[in-house]
């Protein structure tokens, strides 16, 4: 129940006063989204998202960062290409 | 989709496995919190690719597993009254109560609606009018902002017919009473990156510092999960007692601020029986008194409930990382995911259902 899913948001609208949503898409499937605890989001932003909430943005620094350090250890070396397949 | 390809990589998954072989010296138990993480580890035979001196266990944080049987019953009496609609999350649907489950509920002509959001109980609430909505609020923290915020919503739209029956577990008093109690052999935690990423990193300080372990918050991509497990091998080679967080893409220290202001505002710290291991002081959040109106416990007047686990099922030990699924006489025989006896074997994310599912185990 705990596990989220990262989903791209593709059109933010404002829902009532309380609940900002968006538009998430799951590769492949949309589904309106709570974005209401995500100030600076933008459409084009990858989200993690939980019943229905997002609870933070993917940031794509630290994920590079992460896979930079694989890397330099000499175990991601497919990295360049997988990320090229991800634009 | 972005950041999953990569962090599913089995040559590197083989590489850093080599490198955790390469860092560990000595024997280490290592507890991964959250459900999800154990049903990865299965999933992706991580414990296999580790070396023999790195034992993993599987800690309490299924939600659906350790919430009370006496919850369970309460929801079942909840549901089965005829102005109700029940809605859950529909893991929630199967886990046994003591003599039924919400989903037999359903199939003897209760309403008993699974949504996905608890939002869409809010909305039934609306369209329903005449009926009296209950929501089944579970969870840790990653959920707990997320029911809180249906209340915010239910009270914003003037809704008298929507409350949830509040059964929210918190992560930190777990683990200081898995340190704290018999079972100290644990030397490091990998903390539950979702958990962390609404409440952040900053509780777990100080129960690095008191326990003397390393915490690691970690993801659920075999990547993050073998990482995850290099950092915290190498902090206790190393014997650093520290917090660490492997899945700095997600989780930043502080949190989500706006997320964690929510559950502030709806609910406060209770004490919690968590089914199998107990009472476990402060490990609760319920609804604050100004929100009672949502308070399904006290709308509804239920008490003197009659509650027995059945006698053979271990779900305590399994859930204090004490005894695997597999050392349960009933695993796989008595108690299989379509027919479970308890909670553990019927969330995907419980340990007897991850080893039912992901583990060719010889069953006599
Ligand atoms: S296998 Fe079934 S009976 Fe045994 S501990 Fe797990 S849930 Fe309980």
């Amino acid at each position: 129940m705990c596990l989220a899913v990262p989903g791209k948001v593709e059109e933010i609208y404002e829902g009532t006063d309380l609940i900002k949503m968006a538009k998430v898409n799951f590769g492949g499937v949309k589904k309106d989204v709570c974005v209401a605890w995500i100030p600076d989001l933008q459409v084009g932003d990858y989200v993690l998202v939980h019943v229905g909430f997002a609870l933070n943005k993917i940031d794509e620094k630290e994920a590079m960062e992460t896979l930079r350090i694989l890397k330099e250890m000499g175990e991601l070396n497919e990295l360049d290409q997988s990320n090229e397949s991800e634009q | 989709m972005k950041y999953l390809s990569e962090f599913r990589n089995p040559e590197a998954a083989q590489n850093l496995a080599l490198k955790i072989k390469e860092v560990t010296k000595r024997n280490w138990t290592i507890m991964e919190v959250c459900g999800g993480q154990t049903h990865s580890i299965l999933k992706y035979n991580i414990d296999e690719l580790l070396p023999d001196k790195i034992r993993l266990i599987h800690g309490p944080g299924c939600p659906v597993c350790v919430t009370s049987l006496e919850m369970i019953d309460k929801a079942i009496e909840i549901a089965s009254q005829p102005d109700v609609i029940f809605t859950s999350f529909g893991d929630m649907l199967r886990v046994p109560g003591s003599k039924l489950d919400l989903l037999s509920v359903k199939a003897n002509g209760g309403d008993v609606r699974m949504v996905y959001s608890p939002l869409d109980a809010v909305k039934i609430a609306q369209s329903n009018p005449d009926k009296k909505v209950v929501f089944f609020a579970v969870g840790f923290e990653t959920t707990a902002p997320a029911n809180g915020m249906s209340v915010l919503r239910a009270k914003e739209l003037g809704l008298k017919n929507y409350s949830i029956l509040c059964s929210h577990v918190l992560v930190p008093p777990a683990i200081e009473a898995l340190m704290s109690g018999f079972n100290s052999s644990i030397n490091g935690f990998l903390a539950a990156g979702h958990v962390c990423t609404v409440m952040g990193y900053e509780e777990y300080l100080p129960l690095a510092e008191k326990y003397k372990i390393p915490i690691v918050v970690t993801g659920f991509e075999p990547i993050d999960i073998l990482q995850g497990i290099l950092k915290c091998v190498t902090l206790l080679e190393e014997g650093k007692n520290i917090v660490e967080n492997q899945y700095s893409r997600v989780v930043r220290k502080e949190g989500n601020l706006a997320a964690k202001e929510v559950i502030k505002k709806v609910f406060e710290i209770t004490d919690r029986k968590w089914r199998g291991i107990g009472l476990i002081p402060k490990s609760g959040l319920k609804l604050k008194d100004e929100f009672s109106d949502f308070d399904a416990e006290k709308i509804f007047d239920i008490k003197n409930l009659q509650v027995d686990e059945p006698e053979v099922c271990i779900a305590g030990e399994v859930l204090q990382g004490l005894k695997l699924p597999i050392e349960c006489p009933a695993f796989g025989k008595e108690c299989t995911p379509e027919n479970p006896l308890g909670a553990p074997m019927v969330s995907s994310e419980g340990a007897c259902a991850a080893y039912f599912h992901y583990k060719k185990v010889k069953i006599n």
